[in-house]
C-alpha cells in the first residue's frame, strides 16, 4: 500500500442538476505505482474527466481519499501536470514563454532559457521558440502543451483525452512520441480516454469504467513489451475484449 | 489600395455634390469646397488652427489617459473580486447612461472654464467604456488557463502578470478604442460651452462672430479627420504580437 504512487479509495461524487443531485462517480478504488503508466477507458459522459479532476487536485470528492506519496492530496500542484483534450497553452506568450512558464517563481534553476530549449529540442519544437501559439498546427501545440509540462519535472502526468483533438495520423505520431519521450524520463502516467487502441499502445495496464453512477468494470493488465506494434494480433485480441467489456462488437 | 477606391468615391460625389448645389442655389450663406479650404488656410496660416488643434488634443489626452489610469486597475480588481463587482457594479451601471453633456453645469460649478472642466467631462465619458471592457475581459478568461497556472504552482503576482493581464489586454484595447472614440466626441461639445481655445469653440466662434460657416465645416471635417487618425492610432495597438491570439480566426 504505502509503495503506491496514488492510492484512490473508495471515491464518490454527485453533482447538483434540476432533477435532484446526480451521481456521476459511484465508488471508485485503485492504485498506481511509481513509474507506471495507467490508461481509463469508459464510454463518454461517464465521469472519467471527474476522475481526473479530483485526483489532479482540482476538485473535492463527496467521498473516498486520494492519497499521492501517502499524503492526502492539498489543490493541484506542479508535481502532477494536467493536459488535456483542448489545451492550455497560453495564447499571448511564446513557445518559449511557455516552456518557462512554471519555472517563473522557482529558484535554483540555473538557466530556464536552457532548460525551456532542452525540451523544445526533445519534443521537435526546435526553431519555434519564438513562435506564438496562433501560428502553429495542433500538433505542434500538443508538443508545447508537453514540453511545458516536462519542464517542471512533474512525478506525475495526468492525461485527459489528449490527443483526440488530433487527426488519426498526428494521434498516432504523438502516442509515439510520448513514448519515446517516456523511455527517456520515467513518469507516472495516468491516461483517460476513450480510444480503446490507444490505451493498449500506450498503457501497462487499463481500467474499464462502467456507466454513470461510474465503477471499475474490469481492469487488464497489457504485458507486451514496448516498441508495441499495433497489428500484433495478441495486442488486436486484447483490444477486442476490452471493447466487449464496453459492450462493443469488434 | 484597390479597397480605399470605392470609399473616395463616395467622398468625392459628395464633395461635388455639395459644391454644384451651393453654386446653383447661388447660397450667401452656404460655402463651397473651395472657400471652406481658403478658410482653413487662412488659420492655418495666422496659426490659430494649430493652436485650437493642440488645445482640444491637450484635454482629450489628459482626461482620457486619467480614465486609463483609474479603469483599467478598477476593472481588473473589479473582474477578480467578485464582492467588488457587486458592490460597484450598479453605481457605474446608473451613471453610465448620464450624457457627459449633462454633466457639464455641475463641471463649470466644480471646475470653472477652464481646462478641467473639458478634462474632467472627458474623464467621465472615456472611463465607463473601458471599466466595462476590463471587468468583461477579466470574466470571459478561460477557466483552463486559470487551471493551468493553478497547476504549476505560480505566485498571485505571476499569475497577474502572466495569465490575468495578459489575457485581457485584447478587451482592454477594445475598451480604450471606445474611450478615446467618445473622448473626442465629447471635448468638442464640452470647449462649445466656455473656453477660449480648442476646436469646439473655434466652431461656435466662427458663427457667432460673423457667420463663417467655411469656419464651421472646416471646423467638423479637422474633427473628423484627426478622431480617424486618432482611432488608426489605437488599431495599431491590436497588431502587437502578444494581442494578436484574439483577433486572428
Amino acid at each position: 500500500m504505502s509503495a503506491s504512487k496514488i492510492a484512490v479509495e473508495g471515491l464518490e461524487k454527485s453533482f447538483p442538476s434540476p432533477k435532484g443531485t446526480l451521481p456521476v462517480i459511484g465508488g471508485v478504488s485503485f492504485s498506481v505505482a511509481e513509474g507506471e503508466f495507467v490508461a481509463m477507458v469508459g464510454p463518454s459522459g461517464c465521469g472519467k474527466s471527474t476522475i481526473m479532476n479530483i485526483i489532479a487536485g482540482f476538485d473535492r470528492p463527496d467521498g473516498g481519499s486520494v492519497l499521492v506519496d501517502g499524503a492526502a492530496l492539498n489543490g493541484p500542484s506542479p508535481r502532477g501536470i494536467v493536459i488535456s483534450q483542448h489545451g492550455s497553452v497560453f495564447p499571448w506568450l511564446t513557445v518559449q514563454q511557455n516552456l518557462m512558464f512554471g519555472l517563473t517563481d522557482r529558484h535554483g534553476v540555473d538557466d530556464p532559457h536552457a532548460l525551456a530549449d532542452h525540451y523544445a529540442a526533445m519534443v521537435g519544437l526546435k526553431g519555434f521558440e519564438m513562435s506564438y501559439p496562433h501560428e502553429l498546427s495542433g500538433g505542434m501545440l500538443k508538443r508545447v502543451e508537453l514540453a511545458r509540462a516536462l519542464v517542471v519535472k512533474p512525478e506525475i502526468l495526468y492525461m485527459d483525452e489528449p490527443f483526440s483533438a488530433l487527426d488519426a495520423l498526428m494521434n498516432l505520431r504523438m502516442r509515439n512520441e510520448l513514448l519515446r519521450i517516456l523511455a527517456e524520463e520515467r513518469h507516472t502516467v495516468v491516461l483517460i480516454t476513450h480510444d480503446v487502441e490507444e490505451a493498449v499502445h500506450m498503457a501497462d495496464r487499463i481500467m474499464v469504467l462502467g456507466p454513470r453512477p461510474t465503477t471499475i468494470q474490469a481492469t487488464f493488465q497489457v504485458p507486451f513489451p514496448h516498441p508495441r506494434k499495433l497489428s500484433d494480433p495478441s495486442l488486436q485480441a486484447l483490444r477486442a475484449e476490452i471493447l466487449r467489456e464496453l459492450g462493443v462488437e469488434a | 489600395m484597390l479597397q480605399w477606391l470605392p470609399a473616395t468615391a463616395v467622398i468625392a460625389a459628395l464633395l461635388a455634390a455639395w459644391w454644384i448645389i451651393v453654386v446653383e442655389t447661388e447660397s450667401a450663406i452656404f460655402p463651397t469646397p473651395l472657400q471652406v479650404v481658403t478658410g482653413a488656410w487662412e488659420l492655418v496660416q495666422d496659426g490659430t488652427l494649430f493652436d485650437h488643434i493642440g488645445a482640444s488634443l491637450f484635454r482629450v489626452a489628459a482626461g482620457f489617459l486619467l480614465a486609463v489610469c483609474f479603469a483599467i486597475p478598477l476593472g481588473l480588481w473589479m473582474g477578480w473580486v467578485h464582492g467588488a463587482y457587486s458592490t460597484l457594479n450598479p453605481l457605474f451601471q446608473m451613471l453610465r447612461p448620464i450624457s457627459p453633456i449633462a454633466w457639464i453645469p455641475l463641471a463649470i460649478l466644480w471646475f470653472g472654464v477652464g481646462d478641467l472642466s473639458p478634462i474632467f467631462l472627458i474623464f467621465l465619458s472615456s472611463v465607463f467604456p473601458m471599466i466595462v471592457q476590463t471587468v468583461s475581459g477579466v470574466h470571459t478568461i478561460e477557466r483552463r488557463y486559470l487551471w493551468a497556472a493553478a497547476n504549476f504552482g505560480v505566485s498571485r503576482y505571476t499569475l497577474f502578470r502572466r495569465v490575468v493581464i495578459p489575457a485581457v489586454l485584447p478587451q482592454v484595447i477594445v475598451g480604450m478604442r471606445i474611450g478615446l472614440g467618445v473622448a473626442w466626441l465629447v471635448v468638442v461639445a464640452a470647449e462649445m460651452i466656455s473656453l477660449r481655445s480648442g476646436l469646439g469653440y473655434m466652431i461656435m466662434d466662427s458663427r457667432n462672430a460673423g457667420n463663417r460657416y467655411d469656419l464651421v465645416i472646416a471646423g467638423m471635417i479637422i474633427i473628423g479627420v484627426i478622431g480617424l487618425m486618432l482611432d488608426g492610432a489605437m488599431r495599431r495597438l491590436e497588431r502587437l504580437r502578444s494581442v494578436r491570439w484574439r483577433y486572428v480566426r
